[in-house]
């Protein structure tokens, strides 16, 4: 048992480190690292950046563009992004619509998608979740029938992140009625442009244009487009999850929001100094700096452990990861909005020229919005009591 | 990073392991231990010699095992997972520690065969009526008489000063009560003329004792070190304190989760076995989310605490205090509960892990300690 980083890995650590710093453009850290939203062209062009060095999609098999990292060195990679408030790349693209058609697709099919993935040339979004299958993903509705060499699917998704970028969307659609739900579902990939889709945008808490209501009217998608064999798709599903799941507790993200409130702490007036004087802030922001850093060791006990699984089902110890990081993200965001205190209320028009910063200070309008934001991660992905579930069944067999 | 034991490391637990588990098969013959006068058996704690445990963390030229960090949460682990009671963590962290940093090649030559052999064993006094967990605060006095020193003053609940061959004595050389300068380490025979050990039991099954120095005269070698500079080596003592408890919690907390979960499988209520009921089952797994963050601080403890760093290390130390009585509380409470009424009885094993997980809360540091260190630091603790 050796738990320090070893040369090698504390070489690729600064490696990382300094590519993200100084090559990755500091607008998109900064709006990144306020927590503001980002353009399409920004999470584009960062993506570009990473893809030229070969760092986009890491995890993907070597022929595809993948490295052949230990998993220590993945999570010094996806840590290191997050610290440097470098967006991830596209998760959709990256980690969950790559790795299924590596995995299950027909050699084509991945010449013709995944190379575009990766460079985001395509931006892709996910059609899971249903108004009426939510945690109960496999009860969806959206049906596909068979009309000679294409399928007609009709339906509606929601919750669809980003659709109103997408070029196109995976999709789980319900091909045979009669089976057990599990067993009657496809992973079919539509394009975005085809006839009798339409995007609605849905507003979340803090007013932000992030996810969407997908309906499909007869929509006619090539039966070529299908992934792996028909019925086969909750499986494909299963596999998808089990990847986005890793990194899911976020640790590097919630680090850097850490230190960027105990900067902002030390220049927000408070009593006869700052409110980093104040010992009750501080000693909150010790508790969540004190469960982080147990959560961190945790993540690379998990992450050494399923460097040997070769399973594609879900580690449950991933599932504790979820729960305790979305926490984590959580407490992070509360903090922020308690350090803006009596100016996390306003919520100023922005622009050029606007002269009405809340006490003037240029960040505390963001922290509300990415407090109210923050309640999501521990709802999507599978919820922390979804995830409760699947730790006391899988690991503890109850 | 690597988090897979070595041969040597799996050899060492395993036949820790082993030992334990025979020398505590069930909680009635736990309970008979106690009733020793000392609080232990001779023949446990030869035992644990007879292994090399006693010798472990002294290097092969000294007649040790060479064991780190690693191996001494190894055993730990073991004490806590069987609810060990003989004084492994008096003697072979507290005070075999304070031997290994602070003591003289003369010292150590004179003492370590018998406290590798198990022949004596050793304890720190450090503790005092109105310093709390503050290491600096130290009203017992060491006053300089030639070339010798004179102790006078108490120490409290000192683990196992009844079992000790000779105590680690925190007393001031110079300087006010809470002067971090002139405390001295000071090496005392327990047998030695002025000194009066009340011993009694603990709420936890182990022994402690209210121990007082009257005029208790000193050869000048009895001082581990600068006699007025000690203080960095009291912290040093307490810091692997800290790592050996990390590990017990660890130990005793996955024993006393395993027995909850079995309770739930098989205890029946309206027809059912309980543990089919979500509302339970959620919160054994929230004890399991506390248990695996704490197990994760334990090797955080093991990685930080030889670390060079000395800030980085004590604010690595805290956190991992932090993190454990957080973990032992709700673990313990929650274990209780969810056992029901057996949770409350003396004859159940349950019961003993939740009062030994409450008192290590409060050995070495509660939580409102260790946060106020850390928040004394400049950047708290991740920039530590």
């Amino acid at each position: 048992m050796d738990l320090r980083f070893t040369p090698d890995e504390i070489a690729f650590r600064d490696e990382v480190r300094s590519f993200c710093r100084t090559e990755i453009p500091a607008d998109i850290r900064k709006k990144v690292s306020e927590g503001r939203s980002l353009a399409k062209e920004d999470i584009v062009a960062s993506q570009r950046i990473l893809n030229a060095k070969g760092w986009a999609v890491p995890h993907w098999p070597q022929e595809w563009g993948g490295r052949d990292w230990t998993p220590i060195q993945r999570y010094i990679y996806t840590e290191e992004l997050f610290q440097a408030a470098v967006p991830l790349p596209q998760q959709f693209n990256c980690y969950m619509f790559g790795p299924v058609l590596a995995t299950f697709g027909r050699q084509d099919q991945k010449e013709r998608f995944l190379p575009r993935a990766a460079n985001l040339d395509d931006w892709w979004c996910q059609g899971f979740s249903e108004p009426g299958a939510g945690s109960d993903l496999a009860s969806l509705k959206t049906k596909a029938v068979r009309d000679g060499d294409h399928f007609i699917v009709d339906g509606q998704k929601t919750w669809t992140t980003l659709g109103q970028h997408a070029d196109w969307i995976f999709c789980l659609v319900r091909t045979d009625f009669e089976v057990k739900k599990q067993r009657g579902i496809s992973f079919l990939l539509i394009d975005m442009k085809t006839p009798g889709i339409t995007v609605r945008p849905i507003l979340t808490l803090e007013g932000r244009h992030e996810v969407n209501e997908v309906f499909f009217d007869a929509v006619r998608v090539p039966v070529e487009n299908l992934v792996g064999e028909e019925n086969r798709g909750w499986d494909y599903a299963k596999f998808l999850l089990a990847n986005e799941r890793t990194g899911i507790a976020r640790i590097g993200l919630t680090k850097e929001r850490i230190a960027r409130i105990k900067r902002l702490a030390k220049e927000m007036p408070a009593g006869s100094g700052t409110m980093w004087d104040d010992r009750d802030f501080r000693g909150r922001v010790a508790e969540v700096e004190v469960e982080l850093k147990a959560l961190e060791i945790t993540q690379m006990r998990v992450a050494a452990k399923q460097g040997r699984a070769d399973s594609v089902e879900p580690d449950p110890a991933s599932s504790l990861l979820k729960i305790r990081g979305s926490q984590l993200q959580q407490a992070a965001t509360e903090l922020l909005v308690a350090l803006a205190g009596p100016f996390a209320r306003a919520a100023p028009a922005r622009g050029a020229g606007a002269n009405n910063l809340p006490g003037g200070f240029d960040w505390v309008d963001a922290a509300a919005p990415s407090y109210f934001n923050n309640r999501k991660v521990s709802i999507y992905g599978g919820s922390n009591e979804i995830q409760h579930n699947v730790i006391a069944k899988g690991i503890l067999g109850l | 990073m690597d988090f897979d034991l070595n041969e040597d490391q799996s050899l060492l637990r395993d036949s820790v392991e082993r030992l334990a588990a025979d020398l505590y098969p069930s909680l009635e013959g736990r309970q008979a231990r106690l009733t020793a006068p000392l609080g232990f058996p001779e023949a446990g704690w030869a035992a644990f010699a007879e292994l090399g445990v006693t010798g472990l963390p002294f290097s092969e030229a000294e007649g040790g095992l060479a064991g780190g960090p690693v191996e001494t949460m190894l055993v730990m682990e073991a004490v806590g997972r069987n609810l060990v009671v003989e004084p492994l963590f008096a003697s072979l962290v507290l005070g075999a520690t304070a031997l290994r940093l602070g003591g003289s090649p003369a010292q150590k030559e004179t003492l370590l065969p018998g406290v590798i052999d198990g022949s004596l064993r050793l304890t720190l006094a450090h503790t005092e009526r109105q310093s709390r967990y503050d290491l600096e605060d130290v009203a017992t006095v060491a006053r300089r008489s030639g070339e010798k020193f004179v102790l006078s003053g108490a120490k409290s609940v000192v683990p196992n000063a009844d079992a000790a061959g000779l105590m680690v004595v925190s007393a001031r050389v110079s300087g006010e009560r809470r002067d971090p300068h002139g405390i001295g380490l000071f090496l005392v025979p327990a047998d030695a003329a002025g000194v009066a050990i009340e011993a009694y039991p603990t709420q936890d099954g182990g022994r402690a004792a209210e121990v007082s120095f009257s005029e208790v005269t000193l050869p000048a070698d009895a001082a581990l070190g600068d006699p007025e500079g000690g203080l960095p080596l009291l912290e040093r003592i307490i810091e692997h304190g800290i790592a050996a408890l990390a590990a017990e919690a660890v130990g005793s907390m996955d024993a006393l989760h395993k027995l909850t979960v079995e309770y739930l499988k098989t205890r029946t209520q309206f027809g059912v076995s309980v543990g089919s009921f979500q509302a339970l089952q959620h919160r054994a797994v929230d004890m399991l989310i506390q248990l695996e963050q704490a197990r994760s601080m334990a090797l955080y403890a093991a990685m930080m605490v030889e670390a060079e760093d000395s800030g980085a290390r004590a604010a690595a130390l805290a956190a991992v205090k932090v993190q454990i009585n957080k973990a032992c509380r709700f673990v313990g409470q929650e274990a209780v509960q969810l056992h029901g009424g057996i949770g409350m009885t003396l004859e159940y094993l349950g019961a003993h892990h939740f009062k030994r997980l409450a008192m290590i809360e409060y050995q070495l540091g509660d939580t409102a300690h260790h946060l106020r260190r850390i928040t004394q630091g400049e950047n708290g603790l991740l920039a530590a």
